[in-house]
């Protein structure tokens, strides 16, 4: 394969608390291929949503990276500084969405405002003026609105945020996203907020953009649903840790890691009973030094509390976090 | 469209906005149709105390001023002080706030601390700190005033800030290559500034309030200034028989700065409708 656009590995991040210190992730591990789109799927609370804030490098106060790597296109994310993630990462060469479309723009601004502000920082002097520039900006946005399929952009651009409904909006974070045609796109749960009928427009709006423009893309969700409708590709996330990543047609159809079978098995299109998972998530304040999923696994052997987590190579292609996956010589028998 | 509805539905803010708008208009263009514009430094001494009367609406002084125009004379220095001592507070509180509530650690906990202190400073006594140190004149009074009350807006900037840092939209901002002092100043400030108005709206009633109190101390204007507090304090003298002379600079004082507050909370209840005023 060519060189990946995005590649995560071995990441390990940590965040200050007046409970101490919680380890939010430990040793995750993916890879985005350029112009496919990944999903990542998890539970609630098992780190989703700071793995995306690692990348762009926005995270809370009192995190600290304690290991790995995140190469963007080859370049080291975390070696960058705040200028250069500003001027050269972050919008220009990495979309955002964000989760909720209700909050994710700024309330007192007109949207048109907002979206030509965007292509503002971002555009580089043409030389042809303000006017000129403007002007061009302007027929960008709107091209983009129509083009995201939101009716009547020309008015919409007039408008405050709370004018619009929520999968209007969504439409607008994305055209947001977008507006500085960044090769890749990171969304984070962008149709959580919305609901069901809207839930599927956008991803169907999403992929066809992600097709036309050629965009690689980064998707995080916990709907295994939606995962299978849109993603080339799947990692599971368990507790901070990579349960299992490969082709999602491959892992939803013969799922390897204990983790992702019982989550198959909860699916409730999938299951012929409800059946969930015992246990708890456990606690990032004092996890196992070994596999997190170990204390809820029905196959949980002695090795599993120690042994440190990596990736191994399973057959097809995959790659599964399981001491059942190990080489066999790494099993003590 | 709604908020103006519901202001003109607001009968004491509309009275607030009512007192404002004359005291205004009384200021800018006070000098030209007081009937005694000279009074400011002219004495009559031949008309000394003179109960109200057709002439003289409100009296006159002991030395024979005429006080209805010097009340009117006043309204522009009351005005002018509370208006720069307000802008000079804000001009230092709102960039310490959203310093302070942007940033996290130390220069955060330096910033509201030291602000703690100064909200700690009673004002009266700074200023006539301030006026021993220096020298008792306007000058110094609207220092002090300044010194003391811009931790009022720091610590709502402060919270404001605080609030609107972890809203998604500042994500969005992050995420899409926005620097911090884009965000603050172009994003949180303008989501800020409904309370803001508000303070200020208050402020400006109650430093009204305050430099009368100073200049009736001997520490704010000096004689021959038409200042309201100095007028009243110059009237101690002649009480109880020369009522007039401190009674209507008295009401002047007590209208103004009921105006402002009547009709800084009616934007108060516009911004946030929590804080019903209890009727």
């Amino acid at each position: 394969m060519t060189d990946p656009i995005l590649e995560v590995r071995g990441l390990r991040l940590s965040i200050g608390g007046d409970e101490g210190i919680a380890k939010i992730l430990d040793h995750i591990d993916f890879t985005v291929e350029r112009g496919r789109i990944l999903g990542i799927v998890g539970e609630s609370g098992c780190g989703k949503s700071t793995i995306i804030r690692a990348i762009i490098g926005i995270l809370p106060a009192g995190a600290r990276i304690k290991a790995g790597t995140i190469r963007f296109d080859g370049e080291d994310v975390l070696s960058l500084d705040e200028r250069a993630l500003n001027t050269r990462i972050r919008g220009s060469c990495i979309g955002f969405i964000p989760q909720d479309p209700y909050l994710a723009l700024n309330p007192v601004f007109k949207v048109g405002t907002q979206l030509l502000e965007i292509l503002r920082w971002h555009a580089p002097d043409d030389g042809l003026g303000h006017r000129g520039r403007d002007r061009r900006h302007r027929e960008r946005i709107l091209a983009l609105l129509r083009r995201v399929q939101l009716p009547e952009p020309e008015a919409a651009l007039e408008r405050y945020p709370h004018q619009f409904s929520g999968g209007q909006r969504q439409r607008l974070v994305i055209a947001a996203a977008l507006a500085t045609s960044p090769p890749l796109v990171i969304a984070d749960e962008p149709t959580t907020a919305l609901d069901v009928t809207t839930q599927q427009q956008i991803l169907w709006l999403l992929r066809d953009l992600a097709e036309e423009f050629g965009l690689s893309m980064l998707f995080v969700t916990h709907d295994l649903g939606v995962v299978a409708q849109l993603c080339d590709d799947l990692c599971v996330i368990y507790a901070g840790q990579t349960a299992e990543s490969g082709k999602t047609a491959d892992v939803l159809a013969e799922p390897r890691h204990p983790y992702t079978k019982a989550l198959l098995a909860c699916h409730p299109d999938r299951a012929e009973t409800f059946t969930g998972i015992p246990g708890n998530v456990p606690s990032p304040l004092r996890p196992s030094a070994g596999c997190r999923f170990a204390p809820r696994c029905n196959q949980a052997r002695d090795l599993c509390d120690r042994r440190a987590p990596h990736l191994s190579v399973a057959p097809g292609g995959r790659r599964v976090d399981c001491v059942m996956y190990d080489q066999p010589t790494a099993v003590a028998t | 469209m709604l908020i103006l509805w519901k202001f003109l539905r607001d009968i004491p803010a509309l009275i607030g906005l009512f007192i404002v708008f004359f005291a205004v208009v009384i200021a800018i263009i006070g000098p030209w149709i007081v009937p005694h514009p000279g009074d400011i430094v002219a004495s009559h001494l031949l008309q000394r105390l003179k109960p109200p009367s057709a002439p003289f609406p409100f009296g006159t002084d002991n030395l024979g001023r005429d006080i209805f125009s010097r009340v009117i004379l006043g309204t522009r220095g009351a005005l002018e002080v509370a208006l720069a001592v307000v802008a000079i507070a804000a001009t230092i509180g709102i960039p310490l706030g959203l310093i302070a509530g942007y940033t996290t650690g130390l220069l955060s906990e330096a910033i509201m601390r030291v602000t703690d202190v100064f909200l700690s400073l009673p004002q009266l006594v700074l200023a006539l700190a301030l006026a021993q140190l220096l020298r008792p004149s306007l000058e110094t009074a609207m220092l002090a005033l300044a010194l003391t009350y811009w931790p009022f807006f720091t610590r709502l900037v402060f919270a404001e800030t605080r609030r609107l840092r972890a809203s998604l939209f500042v994500d969005a901002l992050q995420g899409i290559g926005a620097s911090a002092g884009r965000i603050v100043f172009a994003h949180i400030l303008p989501n800020a500034i409904s309370p803001i108005i508000v303070r200020a709206t208050i402020g400006l009633g109650f430093t009204i309030l305050v430099a009368a109190v100073l200049g009736f101390l001997g520490v704010g204007a000096a004689p021959p200034q038409p200042d309201w507090g100095l007028t009243i304090s110059e009237s101690r003298n002649y009480l109880p028989d020369a009522w007039w002379y401190a009674t209507f600079p008295g009401l002047a004082i007590l209208v103004t700065v009921l105006g402002f507050n009547l009709l800084g909370d009616g934007l108060r209840d516009l911004v946030d409708p929590r804080l019903r005023r209890s009727r």
